[in-house]
C-alpha cells in the first residue's frame, strides 16, 4: 500500500522553505473553520498548544487525556529549560547554530528542513510564552535570562528555576482552558484512545474509553492529530509518568500508520540511581545540574566503597572532563550516559550495586556560595534529599542514567502528517526533529513548536480538501472498530490468570535495559526477539485482571498498555538489530571507534527506518521496513567530537 | 519495616465507604508511601482480592495527581512534599496508618481514594489565564519585569493544583489555589488587561463550586506542596477589593 516515502520537503534554499512554504499552503476561510471537527489526543505541550491554538483560529477542537486534567500531562515534569535561538547573550546564536547543533546532536539522522524550521520558530515560542504570562527566570536588569545546556556552546535556554516544563505547561493549559471557556474546545479528560477510525484511507476518528465509567464511546472527525508522548514506559523504570504510554501510536501503527526509528531512545545521565525492587519510578536530575556539577567516580576501584569526602582530589578521576576537555561536564547525553555505563562496568561505579557516579557540587559552592546554588537549583537538590534522604550541599549526588526520552515515533511527512492521510502527529509521539539523541532543552521547543506554529499552518493544507467529508460516528468502520476494541477489553479481562501485571511489566523492562539498553549487540537483540513473543503469550495466558470493564478500573487500564508495550518492545528490537551501525543513543557495541565513540556507517545507513505493520491470520508478522533517505544539503557530515 | 493500615474503601460516589485493615509487611524504609501501596495492592491482587484504587501519575512531586490525606494530614506528615515525595523513613516501624481521600464536598470521590478535581479546572477556566493569541505576541524581551517581580510571579505560579489546601482547611476553601493564580497573572504586566475580570469571574465560579471562604488558619500553607505562601491570599483579597471599586466606577 505504501510506495516510496515521500517526505514532502519543499524545495528552495534552507531557510526559505518554511517561509515558502506557508505563502503556498492552503487555507481555510475563518467561516468555514466552524465546519470542522478536530480531533487533539494528549494534553501536554503538544497537544495542549495544538488545541488551543486551533481552537482559537476557530475549528471545533475534542481534546482527549487519560489525566483527570490536563494540568498534570507529563510535559509538567520537565526541569531544565526550554532553547531559542535568540542570542540575547551576544555569545554568536543564531538560528543557523541552533539547526546545526541540532542536527549534530542528533548524530545525522534527522531531516533539515524540520530541524531549520524548529529553529526558526524557537524565537516565536519565546515571545509566544512571555506573553502569556510565564515567569521565565529574569536579570535584574528586567530582561530574560539564560543558562546553558549540554551539546552546545553558547547560552540560550531559557528556564523557570527547575519548573520550566511546569511553567510553560500551565502557559498552555490557560490558553487551552480560556478556549473551553469560548466553547471552542470539549476537554474529555480521563479518557483514552483505544483504536483510530480509518474510513477510505482518511483518519477520521477514534474509539475511547472513558476511564470513569468504562464507557466506549465512537468520535468522529475531519482529522486526528496525536500528541500522546513518548513510549520510555516500555523499559518500566524510566522518568516518565505511570501513565505514560504507547497505546494511541501503536493502535495507529497497527492501522498502517508508519513507525520511524523506534530503537531511538534516550538515556538520560543524570538520574537518582535504583534504589530497590519495587521502585516504580526513576527521577530525573535536570542536565541543567551539570553546569555548576562535576561529574567523577574514584581512580581505583578499591576507593569507591569509600566517604566522597575522603578520597583526595588526585584521586578522583573526572571523566566527562577529562575525555572532553571542551565540553566537559556538558558534553550531551548519549555520550554522557555512555561514559557512566563505561567507568562503572569497569568496575569504578559508587552507591548500592556500583551503578553509580558522583555528581559534585562543592567546586561550585566554593565558587559561588551555597545561595547561588541554592537559587539555582534549590528545589532539585530538595527532591534529592527527599528521595535519598541526603543532602547534596554536603556530600555530592549520587546519579546514574535512566531512560528518558524517545526520539523514535510515528512517521509524519514535513506537515507533521503520518501517511494515513488526515492522521497527524506532534511532539515527543513523532520523530522527525531530534535523530539519533536529542539535545537538553529542546523537547520542550519541539512540543511548542508544533502545536504553536507549524500545526495551525499545515493542518488546512490537509482539510482544505475535505470540506463535508467528515463521515458519521455511526458508519460501519466506526462500528467495526469499536467492537474489536470490546473483543479487546473483554479478552483482556477473561484471561484470569495469577500473575500481576507489574511482575510481567518488571521482566520485559529488565529484558529490554539489558538487550535494547545503552548498549545492543545483534546477539543479545535475537535473544530479546525470542524472548519478547514468550513473554507475550505468558500476558496472555497468565495475567490477572480484576474487576469489570464497566467501571472505574485501574489494573484494566495498566493492562491494555502493557499489552500494547509487549507488542511494540519487539518492534523496537527489529529496528535495532536492523540498524546495523552505531548513531546518537543507539550504541551498536560491533560498530565504535578504537575510543569507543559511535560509529555511523553514512553510506547504508543514513536513512529514517520506518516500520509498517504486517500481520499473518490475525498473528503478528515481521514488519516491513521502508527507508527514507536522509539528504544533507547544508551541514557536513563528520564524526561527532565533543573532544 | 511493618505497618497497619486503615484505607478508606469506597466502590463509587453513591455507596458507602468505610475504613478497612490491611498489613504492609517487610517494607524497606526507601520505599515511597506510593510503592508501599504498590506492594500492599500486588498482596491484595495475589488473594484474588481487588486492589486498592488511588491516583499518581509523575511520581516526582509535580503533576498535582496524587491526593491522600494520611493521619489526618493531606500529603501526610512530610512537609513540604505531595505523597509521591513521601517516604517510609518517616514512620515508626509498627505504625498505624489511616489513608483516606481529600475530604472536600466540591471533590466527591469516584473510587476508593481517587476523587474529582475538576472544580479547580472550571475555577481556571473562569478567567485564570491571559489572553494572548499564537501569533500577536510581542518581542518578549520589549517589556522588561523586575526580577523582583517575576520571582514573585513564579513563586506564585508554582501551585501543583493538586487541592491538598482545600483538604485541609476547615472550611474547605480553596482561596490558596485562587489566589496563587490571581497573583502570579497580576504580578507581570501582561495580565494588567485582563486583571479586573479575572479575579472577579475566578472568585464568582470558586464560590459558585461550593468552596468556603478563608478564616486565616493558615493550614493551607502548612499543606502546600509547592510552598505557596498564604499572604497571596491577603493579595487575592486586595486584587478583589480593586476590582469590586473599578467595577462600580464602571471600568
Amino acid at each position: 500500500m505504501i510506495g516510496t516515502l515521500d517526505a514532502k520537503i519543499p524545495s528552495g534554499p534552507l531557510a526559505e522553505k518554511w517561509t515558502n512554504h506557508k505563502d503556498h499552503s492552503r487555507l481555510i476561510s475563518p467561516n468555514n473553520r466552524r465546519k470542522f471537527e478536530i480531533i487533539v489526543v494528549g494534553s501536554g505541550l503538544a497537544g495542549g498548544s495544538a488545541a488551543a491554538t486551533l481552537g482559537e483560529l476557530g475549528y471545533r477542537v475534542k481534546c482527549f487525556c487519560y489525566q483527570d486534567s490536563p494540568r498534570r500531562a507529563h510535559s509538567i515534569a520537565a526541569q531544565g529549560g526550554i532553547n531559542a535561538a535568540k542570542n540575547y547573550q551576544n555569545d554568536g546564536d543564531s538560528v543557523y547554530r541552533l539547526f546545526h547543533d541540532t542536527i549534530k546532536g542528533g548524530d545525522f539522522r534527522s531531516r533539515e528542513a524540520n530541524v531549520y524550521r524548529l529553529a526558526e520558530v524557537s524565537t516565536n515560542i519565546i515571545d509566544q510564552c512571555v506573553a502569556q504570562g510565564v515567569p521565565f527566570a529574569r536579570e535584574y536588569s528586567g530582561l530574560l535570562a539564560n543558562r546553558s545546556f549540554g551539546g552546545a556552546q553558547v547560552s540560550r535556554t531559557f528556564y523557570a528555576r527547575g519548573q520550566t516544563g511546569q511553567q510553560l505547561l500551565l502557559g498552555c493549559y490557560q490558553a487551552l482552558c480560556r478556549q473551553i471557556a469560548a466553547g471552542t474546545v470539549q476537554m474529555f479528560p480521563q479518557t483514552e484512545m483505544l483504536d483510530l477510525v480509518i474510513v477510505a484511507g482518511h483518519a477520521k476518528g477514534i474509539i475511547a474509553r472513558s476511564l470513569r465509567s468504562g464507557k466506549i464511546e465512537k468520535y468522529a472527525a475531519d482529522a486526528v492529530v496525536l500528541a500522546t508522548g513518548g513510549y520510555g514506559n516500555v523499559f518500566y523504570l524510566s522518568t516518565n509518568a505511570r501513565g505514560c504510554n504507547v497505546t494511541a501510536t501503536y493502535r495507529a501503527f497497527k492501522k498502517g500508520a508508519l513507525f520511524a526509528n523506534p530503537c531511538f531512545t534516550q538515556i538520560h545521565p543524570t538520574c537518582i540511581p535504583v534504589s530497590g525492587e519495587h521502585q516504580s519510578k526513576l527521577t530525573l536530575m535536570s542536565e541543567s545540574l551539570r553546569n555548576d556539577g562535576r561529574v567523577w567516580v574514584p581512580k581505583r576501584k578499591e576507593d569507591c566503597a569509600k566517604p566522597p569526602n575522603e578520597i583526595p582530589e588526585n584521586e578522583r578521576d573526572y571523566y566527562l572532563e577529562r575525555k572532553y576537555p571542551s565540553y566537559g561536564n556538558l558534553a550531551p547525553r548519549d555520550i554522557s550516559s555512555r561514559a557512566a555505563k563505561e567507568v562503572c562496568d569497569e568496575g569504578r561505579g559508587i552507591g548500592p550495586g556500583g551503578r553509580g557516579v558522583y555528581l559534585d557540587f562543592a567546586d561550585a559552592i566554593k565558587r559561588l556560595g551555597e545561595n547561588t546554588i541554592r537559587e539555582r537549583y534549590g528545589n532539585l537538590f530538595e527532591v534529592y534529599e527527599k528521595i535519598t534522604g541526603e543532602d547534596a550541599y554536603r556530600v555530592p549526588m549520587r546519579i546514574y542514567p535512566a531512560v528518558h526520552y524517545t526520539m523514535g515515533g510515528l512517521w509524519v511527512d514535513y506537515d507533521l502528517m503520518s501517511n494515513v492521510p488526515g492522521l497527524f502527529v506532534i511532539g515527543e509521539a513523532n520523530f522527525s526533529d531530534h535523530g539519533a539523541n536529542r539535545l537538553g532543552a529542546s523537547a520542550l521547543m519541539q512540543g511548542l513548536a508544533d502545536g504553536y506554529f507549524i500545526l495551525p499552518y499545515t493542518l488546512p493544507n490537509y482539510l482544505a480538501g475535505q470540506i463535508g467529508k467528515r463521515p458519521p460516528a455511526d458508519s460501519p468502520e466506526f462500528q467495526k472498530a469499536e467492537g474489536e476494541v470490546r473483543a479487546r477489553v473483554k479478552k483482556l479481562l477473561d484471561v484470569d490468570g495469577k500473575r500481576s501485571l507489574d511482575s510481567i511489566h518488571r521482566e520485559l523492562g529488565l529484558l529490554l535495559w539489558d538487550k535494547c539498553g545503552m548498549a545492543r549487540n545483534a546477539k543479545g537483540l535475537g535473544e530479546a526477539l525470542q524472548r519478547i513473543p514468550e513473554l507475550r503469550e505468558k500476558f496472555w495466558r497468565e495475567v490477572q485482571v480484576p474487576g469489570d470493564g464497566e467501571d472505574f478500573n485501574q489494573s484494566l487500564e495498566r493492562a491494555g498498555r502493557l499489552a500494547d508495550f509487549l507488542e511494540f518492545a519487539e518492534l523496537m528490537c527489529t529496528d535495532a538489530l536492523a540498524r546495523d551501525e552505531s548513531s546518537g543513543a543507539h550504541f551498536r557495541e560491533e560498530h565504535q571507534t578504537p575510543d569507543g565513540e559511535a560509529l555511523r556507517d553514512d553510506g547504508n545507513h543514513a536513512a529514517v527506518f520506518a516500520w509498517e505493520f504486517q500481520s499473518d491470520n490475525g498473528h503478528i508478522a515481521p514488519p516491513k521496513v521502508h527507508r527514507e533517505p536522509l539528504h544533507f544539503e547544508t551541514v557536513h557530515l563528520t564524526q561527532r567530537s565533543y573532544k | 519495616m511493618n505497618f497497619r493500615l486503615r484505607v478508606w474503601r469506597q466502590p463509587n460516589a453513591k455507596a458507602a465507604g468505610r475504613l478497612v485493615d490491611y498489613e504492609a509487611r517487610d517494607i524497606s524504609p526507601n520505599t515511597s508511601f506510593l510503592e508501599m501501596l504498590d506492594i500492599v495492592n500486588e498482596n491484595l491482587l495475589a488473594r484474588a482480592e481487588e486492589p486498592i484504587a488511588f491516583d499518581s501519575d509523575c511520581r516526582e512531586g509535580i503533576c498535582g495527581t496524587c491526593s491522600l490525606t494520611i493521619n489526618g494530614e493531606a500529603h501526610g506528615p512530610d512537609h513540604p512534599g505531595a505523597v509521591c515525595e513521601l517516604y517510609m523513613r518517616k514512620f515508626r516501624d509498627g505504625e498505624t496508618i489511616i489513608i483516606e481521600p481529600f475530604r472536600v464536598r466540591s471533590f466527591p470521590i469516584i473510587k476508593d481514594l481517587v476523587i474529582d478535581r475538576s472544580a479547580l479546572d472550571r475555577i481556571v477556566q473562569a478567567g485564570g489565564f491571559i489572553s494572548a493569541r499564537a501569533g500577536s505576541a510581542p518581542e518578549a524581551n520589549s517589556i522588561p519585569i523586575p526580577k523582583h517581580d517575576a520571582d514573585l510571579s513564579m513563586e506564585a505560579a508554582a501551585c501543583i493544583g493538586c487541592g491538598a489546601c482545600a483538604a485541609a482547611c476547615p472550611n474547605a476553601s480553596a482561596m490558596l489555589f485562587t489566589a496563587a493564580k490571581v497573583s502570579h497573572l497580576s504580578l507581570v504586566p501582561q495580565g494588567n488587561p485582563e486583571r479586573v475580570r479575572r479575579v472577579l469571574k475566578m472568585v464568582h465560579v470558586m464560590d459558585a463550586e461550593g468552596f468556603g471562604n478563608c478564616t486565616n488558619t493558615y493550614e493551607c500553607e502548612a499543606v502546600c506542596p509547592a510552598e505557596i505562601s498564604a499572604s497571596f491570599i491577603a493579595k487575592l483579597n486586595r486584587e478583589y477589593m480593586r476590582a469590586r471599586l473599578r467595577a462600580s466606577a464602571g471600568d
